[in-house]
């Protein structure tokens, strides 16, 4: 479409610790499925969100197994982003922060994203529509 | 003359500075902005009838359309039919709307 539209989401949160995750990555999800294109520039501890090595855990407390438990990984809600994002023909072009990977030692993330620099956040910002920055407190 | 998205995702119970992010809506409309204050989080807990929800309604009265995620009510067990006076249920993709429409938007 000629006026397909590119939205910027930044995410500065480190998973399991706050619901702003969880409502950036509903965004992302709400406008990846309207078709819209979506950059995702993701600094700081939210480099983790799309961590690999995350794991299901069972739940000792409760008697649990890992399959009872059921336990979410964002890094597989970043996944199911990136499959919504080619069934709709939306493109999202997620960058993880080089700087805020290295000093935390995150370099495993899932597929389909791509390692960046703050310069990207600024080609993000000048290229999109709009653009939303999801601070911490 | 420029439109706002303002997303309010603090609760006024626990976090005062939630009353200056009203403020700022209030003001932005008094100037004749069009202004959209997008309760989310516990942003949305106000929009239960409760001793915050007044601030809410004197934004309505002010021009701010004051939306509250259906998402976040439903979350906090928040009837999206009493909500308070001038607040309006609404689901996530007015967000992205208001963002591609091209309004300056904010989070808090």
């Amino acid at each position: 479409m000629a006026d397909k539209k590119t939205l910027t989401f930044v995410m500065m949160d480190p998973p399991y610790e706050n619901a702003r995750t969880t409502t950036a990555l509903r965004l992302v999800d709400a406008a990846v499925r309207r078709g819209f294109d979506v950059n995702v520039f993701a600094y700081e501890g939210a480099v983790y969100v799309p961590f690999s090595k995350q794991t299901p855990h069972a739940n000792a407390v409760h008697g649990r197994d890992v399959a009872q438990e059921d336990h979410p990984n964002t890094k597989d809600w970043v996944l199911a982003l990136v499959e919504a994002a080619q069934q709709s023909g939306a493109k999202i072009d997620w960058v993880q922060c080089g700087l805020c990977v290295d000093e935390r030692g995150a370099g495993e993330c899932v597929p389909g994203l791509r390692r960046g620099s703050p310069a990207d956040l600024v080609k993000f910002s000048e290229a999109s529509d709009n653009t939303l920055v999801i601070p911490t407190k | 003359m420029s439109k706002y998205l303002l997303i309010e995702s603090r609760d006024p119970f626990e976090t005062n500075d939630v009353a200056y992010y009203y403020d700022l809506a209030s003001s932005l409309a008094r100037e004749g902005n069009p202004v959209t204050l997008f309760l989310v989080q516990n942003g949305v807990l106000p929009a239960r009838p409760s001793v915050k929800s007044d601030a809410l309604a004197a934004l309505t009265r002010a021009g701010v359309e004051v939306l509250a995620d259906e998402f976040s009510l439903r979350e906090r067990g928040i009837d999206a039919g009493r909500l308070a006076q001038g607040v309006k249920a609404a689901k996530l993709d007015v967000v992205i709307d208001q963002l591609a429409e091209g309004r300056k938007a904010m989070w808090h």
